[in-house]
């Protein structure tokens, strides 16, 4: 048989995956978010590493300590009330905030994921009715939902992920079902369906991971969403209860302090808002980087 | 420069060279191309993707992308309605609006990219007259609705309000022909115009083009990779490959003995209806791909593929372009032997 | 012929879509394909040509069960497919494929070569061993032109001749034994065409692969097909073998597809038939004979009914109340209906 290729031939590339490269090139070029990887692996780093660095744990009570200030003396953050040193506070309350933030993303994403996927493939009655159950969810300002159910629950780290899961699956829902849509309508769909294809298999193995880079995005933006919520909750006192701090029950504590130690207030404060608007900048730097139409 | 022929050249294209910064390298779209075209004639640009056909007039209209993303070399001299020989990749901004539309125009495939959706019919072809009549609003309505019966649309009038989503790909593609002839352009560039459309509707927009060419008398560029159509409409053929120009010559002669293997090998790897429910026939494809424009074999581009590829010659040097005999010109070290 | 040669019986085949809601502006029916009937011998190559709107994709797919018809019937290897269940259905996956006409977007970006050819026959549980089934996909790259090496890159990689040899190889992976190739070769670059069509024919020749090609290139269905079907609104108004097809055509459609085809030869001089108008709008066809608003040898007659296909000569029928035209063919020569 007359020999079709020749082996210089293959179109363009040397290396077998341009598109991956490519995106990690579109998103380190995204400066903000750049930054906002950095400040996020710091944060994780203080968090879940600083521990170990310092000499005292957050339940170290040191009386004759307390209300010290910061940069003034061991406590390098200053210390509480009760003499807990400030630092130690924070990065045990920065893992559970964003233990929390992560985890409720995590299930969030996968309970939008597949209702999306579902409403998007299948369409008709069925879609209609799964999208107007998001839309009416969507109705709901999510922190008087948020703060209604929690009234009822018995809070804790594992029941406050799971509400704050439930009430921000929505927007991932939505953008999977976009997705979908327009991927069913695919070549690569129909001759999926052709090969005698599954719904399941044609769904979560030939068009969800065409839909990546959009449900990446979403999830992003959820982990900030979900820190900021919890932060929300917990600083009305309907969300982890003390003495396990989060960052939003230190800033509850810390409220009565303003004028006296207003270190107590500004640290945690500093550290949701980083940490959400860093998770907000990997959002948006990983929009542009995964946008396909930008790739060939 | 070769010598300007007796009936002057309306436009004369004078080594244009054309290169693209992407992620850091310079890729070379199109290298030396010359070429003319004159009153009243058709010249037909033939070639596959990645053969520059596209780029080369986007260039000379200054419709690519600016500097430094693209680097244009060369000149684009186009004798202007008012006499007076302007060069287009030179002109400032300014110039170059003057002249796009009024005297050289360009139809593309996709009449619906061409088209806004959000103006009527009336309004758009009427805004490319008054941009350039200096005539009122209601004066370039009436001549849209002229144009429009000019180009074969039935109850013109009618039409001027409709939208372009009212029409058929068909009628739109005269659409955009109306507006791209509209202020009696002296060159009309036509990028594969018919390729979206429909066999028979491809027939009546080709027929109109030949008609609206013998009563204006304008010269078309009409770039196609449709050797059919080619045969259907070309004065003259202008082959490229790999951002060059391969090989050039009046359409009769060039169809019956091309000089090019490329060309040669193109004219025989086409089906053709005398050909059908033969069952000795044998088509002869060419091996291999396209090129890529970043990825150019050294020496003749066509060589991987070419069935009379003699190493050491063909892949050291690139052929220079030469004159096989009058009004011929061909880009091959062997063109003589085969 | 006889119904055991035959691999694909299409019978009074009618797929209508209703558009518009019924609430505002009331509800409209497209009759995408109104009454189509043809044959397939085993190991023929039959080709479908028309333009817009004349539903030749919409055959395929429904005689592919990607949509369900409206009515008529399917008979597939001696079986009627026409209404059978999904899961009644998946056997009948092995034997009917597709090769899609943009190469751009029948692949799976995301997926390898490798996997694109696994995925179908992990469906139908073939070749399970890991060394089969590299075995199997070596074999497949190697039918198609390819080097093994591709398997592991991504379709973005190769140029669009090659991705359409990729789908290919994805077709034959389950052995079928009917293809039906939509537009296969349109978006391919012209030196490529012919390398692709050659390959089909090749592997037809090779398994005795039965294919249904649609194409609107009268050149490329000359060269490939056995038969030549000729569809208009939904309607096969001309099928004939493919000699008797380009050398003697019954119907004016033909007549001024042939006549609007442009021929690569400058020499070739015609009769220009140019069509008036547009085709109509599916939703609107004319009464009687769908093409007659159109046609230069229209008479009142072609009002009153839709002509049934009659034939003219051994396998060449044509849909068409009359019979004393001289029709012109691709070269200009004319012979009568």
């Amino acid at each position: 048989m007359t020999d079709f290729t020749s082996s210089t031939q293959v179109a363009g590339s040397t290396e077998p995956t341009l598109g991956k490269n490519r995106a990690r090139d579109r998103f380190m070029r995204h400066r903000l978010a750049v930054l906002g990887a950095g400040m996020i692996i710091a944060l994780v780093l203080l968090s879940f590493a600083g521990p170990y660095l310092l000499p005292f744990n957050d339940l170290y009570i040191d009386i004759r300590n307390r209300f010290a200030p910061p940069f003034a003396s061991i406590h390098i953050l200053g210390t509480d009330p009760l003499g807990r040193d400030h630092l130690a506070r924070l990065m045990t309350a920065g893992r559970i905030s964003m233990s929390i933030g992560f985890s409720a993303m995590l299930i969030a994403t996968c309970v939008g994921t597949t209702i999306g996927a579902v409403a998007g493939y299948y369409g008709g009655y069925l879609g209609a009715a799964l999208m107007r159950l998001v839309d009416a969810m969507l109705c709901f300002p999510s922190i008087f939902l948020l703060l209604a159910i929690a009234a009822f629950i018995n809070p804790g780290v594992a029941s406050i992920t799971l509400i704050i899961a439930l009430t921000s699956w929505m927007e991932v829902a939505r953008v999977v079902e976009g997705q979908m849509k327009s991927l069913r309508e695919r070549d690569f769909a129909v001759a999926a369906e052709l090969m005698g294809g599954s719904d399941r298999y044609i769904i979560f193995r030939e068009l969800l991971p065409n839909a990546v880079g959009p449900i990446v995005v979403a999830a992003t933006l959820n982990v900030a969403n979900a820190i900021l919520a919890e932060s929300y909750i917990s600083f009305l006192g309907y969300g982890i209860q003390p003495p396990t701090p989060s960052w939003g029950n230190m800033l509850n504590n810390a409220q009565q302090y303003l004028s006296s130690a207003p270190w107590l207030a500004i640290f945690p404060g500093v550290a949701i808002t980083l940490a959400v608007t860093s998770f907000n900048f990997i959002g948006d730097g990983l929009r542009d980087a995964l946008d396909p139409r930008l790739d060939h | 420069m070769k010598a300007i022929p007796a009936a002057a050249p309306t436009l004369v294209v004078d080594g244009v060279s054309v290169s693209f910064r992407r992620s850091g390298t310079l890729i070379h779209a199109v290298h030396d191309v010359s070429f003319f075209v004159r009153p009243g004639e058709t010249l037909a640009l033939v070639g596959e993707s990645g053969s520059g056909k596209s780029v080369t007039n986007l260039a000379i209209m200054q419709l690519t992308p600016p500097a430094p993303r693209t680097l244009v070399k060369g000149r684009a001299l186009l004798t202007c309605k008012d006499g007076v020989t302007r060069d287009l990749i030179a002109a400032s901004g300014e110039q170059i609006r003057a002249i796009r539309g009024n005297e050289i125009a360009m139809i593309f495939q996709e009449p619906m990219t061409s088209l806004n959706p959000v103006l009527t019919i009336g309004d758009q072809i009427a805004e490319a007259i008054v941009l350039h009549r200096r005539v009122s609003k209601r004066q370039a309505l009436r001549d849209a609705a002229e144009l429009v019966s000019l180009v074969g649309i039935p109850d013109a009038a009618k039409r001027l309000s409709n939208y372009p989503h009212h029409l058929s790909g068909g009628m739109r593609q005269r659409v955009v022909i109306a507006m791209a002839i509209s202020c009696q352009p002296r060159v009309v560039v036509a990028d594969e115009p018919t390729t979206a459309l429909d066999v028979t509707v491809q027939a009546q927009i080709l027929e109109l083009l030949k008609n609206l060419q013998r009563q204006t008398g304008m010269a078309i560029i009409f770039i196609t990779h449709n050797l059919g159509v080619v045969a259907e409409v070309a004065d003259r053929v202008m082959v490229m490959y790999g951002g060059r120009l391969v090989e050039e010559g009046d359409a009769l002669p060039l169809f019956e003995k091309p000089l090019m293997p490329y060309t040669a090998a193109l004219l025989n790897s086409v089906p053709r209806m005398d050909m059908a429910g033969r069952r000795d026939v044998v088509l002869d494809a060419i091996r291999g791909s396209v090129p890529d424009p970043s990825h150019l074999p050294p020496g003749c581009a066509f060589h991987p593929r070419c069935n009379f590829f003699v190493a050491g010659r063909c892949d050291a040097t690139q052929p220079p372009l030469e004159e096989a005999r009058e009004g011929r010109r061909v880009r091959c070290l062997r063109w003589r032997e085969i | 012929m006889s119904k055991r040669t035959d691999i694909l019986t299409v019978s009074d085949l009618r797929k209508h879509f209703s558009i518009g809601s019924a609430l505002f502006g009331g509800r409209a029916t497209v009759k995408a394909v109104d009454g189509v009937s043809f044959s397939m011998a085993r190991g023929e190559v039959l080709g479908l040509v028309g333009e817009t709107g004349s539903g030749k994709s919409t055959v395929a797919r429904t005689i592919l069960r990607l949509s369900q018809p409206t009515s008529g019937k399917i008979v597939f290897d001696g079986v009627d497919i026409t209404a059978l269940s999904r899961s009644a259905l998946k056997p009948f996956r092995r034997k009917m494929q597709m090769v899609f006409q943009d190469p751009f977007s029948s692949l799976n970006p995301r997926m390898t070569v490798d996997d694109l050819l696994t995925a179908p026959l992990k469906i139908h549980g073939l070749a399970l061993g890991r060394d089969e089934r590299r075995k199997r996909i070596a074999a497949l790259l190697e039918l198609v032109g390819l080097s093994p090496r591709h398997a592991v890159r991504f379709p973005h990689e190769f140029s669009g001749g090659q991705r359409q040899r990729i789908g290919i190889a994805r077709a034959l992976a389950v052995q079928p034994d009917f293809l039906v190739a939509d537009e296969p070769v349109s978006a391919l670059d012209v030196s490529i065409q012919a390398q692709v069509l050659k390959l089909l024919l090749e592997i037809r020749e090779r398994i005795g692969l039965s294919i249904l090609f649609i194409a609107h290139d009268l050149a490329v269905v000359g060269y490939i097909c056995d038969r030549v079907a000729v569809m208009y609104l939904g309607r096969i108004v001309e099928i004939a073998p493919t000699a008797n097809f380009f050398r003697a055509p019954c119907h004016p459609y033909t007549e001024a597809l042939f006549s609007a085809a442009p021929v690569a030869d400058p020499k070739v001089k015609r009769n220009r038939i140019v069509l008036s108008g547009d085709i109509p709008s599916p939703l609107a066809p004319p009464s009687g004979c769908s093409f007659r608003t159109r046609c230069r040898y229209a008479k009142p007659e072609c009002a009153v009914s839709a002509p049934p296909l009659r034939e003219v000569s051994p396998g060449h029928f044509k849909a068409c109340i009359r019979d004393d035209l001289s029709l012109q063919t691709w070269d200009g020569e004319t012979t009568s209906s």
